[in-house]
């Protein structure tokens, strides 16, 4: 320890001055032991607890949030890689466990912070509290488009470049040089002046017994040599031979298999279950009444799923069983007419715009349920035994789904481990706010002996969702002389984030209100979340507008967009690219939109035709601004996703309720685009600097405004309900 | 009553219900759970495997009806030891999957594709791989299945391109500094 300057040395001020920031530091010794306890292997030294070094030289970074498409098992990893100067060549990955030192801390401190915007990380120290918010809230999420900003930022760039100090300092001590003579250089040390060099494998068992600094120096935007490039996925191999393991592809001896269904009114009980007719059918052992929700238990799922079928049982729909869209949208728009009002934005002199507007224009958007229908239907394979439980499963936040288990089972949430797996698809499906799935597969598993793997068929997995909401939303705007807004009112149903219905702020008055309509359907954050109906809403009105002052709608945009220089970039980007206002073939139209969501802002032009009366999207530009971009690849095959993630709820998406259940149940009726009807898509990346943003969830929400504004160009039709396919055109 | 299938080359006595789906015959007999299920009614494709060289949806082909047959699944794709079909590695460059799930079957389905249509249209893709990706993925198939495409029009005609070992022409890259 003899060389390292007092500045390195964190003891006695980590607990205030960000260990939080590299994941080492609070009651340090502790938690790297239990990291060590959990992930090291023999002749492998964990530095941190997101980093190890085995002595043949491999770095593996530890990584905290689940995989799920987005990349983020390999982008991580290249963070911390970055700021180690490690060779990455010789960089592997492991996620890390449901255990309470790898929460979220990050993530904590994001949402803390207004609008999820991080600010230049080094300048906000994050402190005790917030670490044990995130312990108490259990939250160990992948979700927010976060993973990158917040736990990128905050643990893997300064782990990074910590513990490559540490191994500075290690090689300096074993060759008795001062460490500012030595430098770090694709997973080595040298040592110019004595032409020395060591590996970091050599040195790694030295830099173990040291302590890292929670405040190292990072590297330079312009010194990035890993940063900024596209390296191919870790997790793509397997996907592509078929070895990936999801969760539902767990497999050990002794592995009970059930199929699983819940009272079809969402919230109802089991009023009577006839197990009969199932009793002794091949493959067959129990059927498992929970309460809620009947199970039928054997060896294999076809087997289960067909006596599921026949079942006699009965549900108890608890009151709800005439709701349906049509009483949940009028019970909305009386919430709207008649509701207590919530303030989320209120500026400038709304009465006075009022009477100073030459014209004013008003609509009502509405929005349907939505389903998530990632491919890996739900599941969760368990075991619980003597007061434990052990769990296998792909989800979204690790220690929510060991919280919901220990509350299901009224056990301590130490008496569970979860092993994660990757998933088949979330979107938020698999978050932490909707762990019905993990309660209702431990609340089985919990009356059976030894492990058993829960399936959801496709129709259970659809209409036991958490959907996202229904939303009506009313719009009211004037306009001056010169067709620019001069007020904005927006009432709509659910009180959200600012930034989801967030408008330009050189509109000078707006009130943006929100009113509550609660309905027994569940609900749950949805790719883009609040943002994918609102940016429906928002820039299909101010396109309106645009045509109400007979404007050009990228120019009546790019005009409320003076005081946003990065905001009018990207949309410049977006009219460039597509070649905005030029020639277009015979019968189509060309839409414009642009979203700012989880702190990157995306636009997008669509071009459309009607063909035999439906509406088909022909191609796609998408200009983007994060900030900054660890995988442009990766990048740019999120925006690609997000776009035909909105794209098909805006053709397609509708989840419909009839007497308080779920209409749609599988693929047939609740179709999702293929091949045939996806557009060319074209992104560029803009990386203006600022404060990074988000990935997986951006591209979603200009989409749908983008299509049914350029539906609108090509037929003056105004889509004002999603979706497109319940509208006719000529 | 049994049943004989010969699954990437092995050969296997399944005792089960004639009227078990193959996809579950695999999975949960035989523990082959690369492929994948997804919806049950032959709508989304994660279960293609190929029956006697044609792509099947094995969540809604019944074990007696494979009967005698060779399947092929995703776990038998490659050549022996792991090596990858030119169009598996032409997914890998061009980073085709996300979440991954339902490319088994997108891998299943196009290899049958290419093997009855080397070159084909646009049009051709569109109707021969009606796959589900949640992800969408798609504009990474049309391009991968593209890159194979273009490298049997420019090799031996002789090779078969979707088999292990084959030249490594395809290996076109939509990414930058990859």
């Amino acid at each position: 320890m003899g060389v390292l300057s007092r500045r390195n040395v964190l003891v006695g001020t980590a607990l205030v001055g960000g260990g939080l920031m590299v994941g080492v530091k609070f009651s340090p010794d502790k938690r790297l032991a239990r990291a060590r306890e959990m992930l090291e292997n023999p002749g492998e030294n964990l530095i941190t607890t997101w980093v190890k070094i085995s002595q043949d030289n491999i770095i593996t970074v530890i990584v905290p949030h689940a995989e799920m498409g987005q990349g983020v098992h390999t982008s991580l990893p290249m963070m911390l890689a970055e700021e180690l100067e490690a060779d990455w060549d010789l960089v592997t990955m492991v996620q890390a466990p449901a255990e309470t030192i790898y929460a979220n801390n990050a993530l904590v401190k994001g949402y803390l912070l207004d609008g999820k915007e991080i600010p230049a990380f080094l300048n906000q120290p994050a402190n005790w509290s917030t670490y044990q918010l995130g312990k108490y809230m259990d939250m160990q999420v992948t979700g927010g488009s976060t993973s990158v900003r917040t736990t990128g930022q905050y643990a893997m760039r300064v782990a990074g470049a910590a513990v490559k100090d540490l191994l500075i300092q290690a090689a300096a001590q074993k060759w008795d040089v001062p460490a500012r003579e030595c430098s770090a250089r694709l997973s080595q040390v040298f040592h110019n002046k004595s032409k020395r060099s060591a590996s970091y494998g050599d040195l790694a068992p030295g830099a173990a017994g040291m302590t890292a600094s929670a405040s190292p120096k990072l590297k330079a935007r312009d010194d990035f040599t890993i940063i900024g490039t596209s390296k191919p996925r870790f997790d793509i191999p397997g996907k592509v031979n078929g070895s990936a393991t999801y969760g539902i592809d767990i497999h050990m001896p002794g592995l009970k298999i059930a199929a699983i269904q819940a009272s079809p009114v969402f919230g109802g009980k089991v009023a009577r279950v006839n197990s009969g007719p199932v009793t002794g059918l091949r493959g067959i052992e129990t059927v498992v009444n929970i309460g809620d929700a009947v199970a039928v238990v054997g060896d294999n799922f076809w087997r289960v799923q067909s006596a599921l079928i026949n079942l006699d049982v009965q549900f108890d729909g608890g009151g709800n069983e005439s709701v349906s869209s049509d009483t949940i949208y009028a019970t909305q728009v009386r919430a709207i007419e008649a509701g207590k009002r919530k303030s989320n934005v209120s500026s400038g002199n709304l009465d006075e715009a009022r009477v100073a507007a030459v014209t004013t224009v008003d609509a009502e958007y509405r929005a349907p349920y939505l389903a998530h229908a990632q491919m890996e239907p739900l599941n969760c394979t368990a075991l619980v035994e003597d007061g434990k439980c052990e769990i296998w499963v792909g989800v979204q936040d690790g220690l929510a789904t060991r919280a919901a288990a220990a509350n299901a089972l009224g056990i301590a949430k130490e008496d569970v481990t979860v092993h994660l797996l990757p998933l088949g698809g979330g979107f938020g499906r698999r978050g932490g706010g909707v762990m019905d799935f993990i309660d209702r597969s431990v609340r089985v598993a919990a009356q059976l002996d030894g492990p058993v793997k829960v399936i959801w068929s496709r129709e259970e997995d659809m209409r036991q969702g958490a959907y996202r909401p229904a939303c009506v939303s009313r719009f009211e705007a004037g306009l001056d002389g010169s067709g620019k807004p001069v007020f904005w009112s927006n009432v709509h149903i659910m009180d959200e984030e600012a930034e989801a219905v967030h408008i330009p702020d050189s509109v000078a008055a707006q009130i943006i209100e929100s009113v509550e309509a609660p309905t027994h359907v569940p609900y749950g954050p949805w790719r883009s979340v609040a943002s994918s109906q609102h940016g429906f809403f928002i820039e299909s009105f101010i396109d309106e507008l645009a045509h109400m002052a007979g404007v050009d709608p990228y120019d009546y945009r790019r005009d409320l967009l003076g005081d946003d220089p990065r905001m009018a970039h990207v949309l410049e980007t977006a009219a460039r690219m597509s070649g905005w206002g030029g020639a277009l073939p015979e019968g189509r139209a060309r839409g414009i939109a642009v979203k700012k969501s989880f702190a990157t802002i995306v636009a997008q032009v669509a071009e459309v035709s009607i063909t035999q009366g439906a509406v088909r999207v022909h191609k796609v530009w998408c200009a983007a601004d994060p900030g900054d971009v660890v995988n442009p690849d990766t990048f740019r095959a999120q925006m690609e996703g997000g776009i035909i993630f909105g794209l098909t709820a805006a053709l397609y998406g509708e989840i419909t309720i009839e007497q308080g259940r779920a209409v749609q149940g599988n693929f047939p009726d609740y179709k999702m685009i293929t091949m045939a009807d996806t557009p060319e898509i074209e992104v560029e990346i803009i990386r203006s600097g600022a404060p990074w943003g988000g990935a997986g969830e951006p591209g979603t929400p200009p989409i749908a405004p983008a299509v049914t504004n350029a539906v609108f160009a090509l037929t003056g039709t105004r889509v004002r309900q999603l979706p497109l396919k319940n509208h006719e055109f000529g | 009553m049994s049943y004989q299938l010969t699954i990437n080359g092995t050969s296997h006595e399944l005792d089960v219900e004639g009227d078990m789906p193959l996809l579950w015959a695999l999975r949960d007999e035989l523990h082959l759970t690369g492929t994948k299920f997804g919806c049950g009614v032959a709508a989304c494709g994660a279960c293609t495997v190929q029956v006697d060289g044609v792509a099947v949806r094995s969540c809604s082909c019944p074990v007696e009806a494979a009967d005698g047959a060779i399947i092929t699944t995703i776990e038998g794709l490659g050549g022996p030891g792991g090596a990858m079909t030119t169009l598996q590695e032409a997914w890998t460059a061009h980073q085709v999957p996300q979440c991954g799930y339902c490319q088994s079957g997108m891998l299943m389905a196009v290899t049958a594709l290419l093997a009855e249509n080397p070159d084909p249209s646009d049009e051709d893709i569109d109707k021969g791989v009606s796959n589900v990706c949640r992800c969408g993925s798609y504009p990474r198939v049309r391009a991968a299945i593209r890159s194979v495409a273009q490298a049997i029009a420019t090799q031996d005609a002789t090779q078969d391109p979707t088999q292990a070992g084959a030249t490594e022409v395809g290996e076109a890259t939509s990414a930058e500094e990859m």
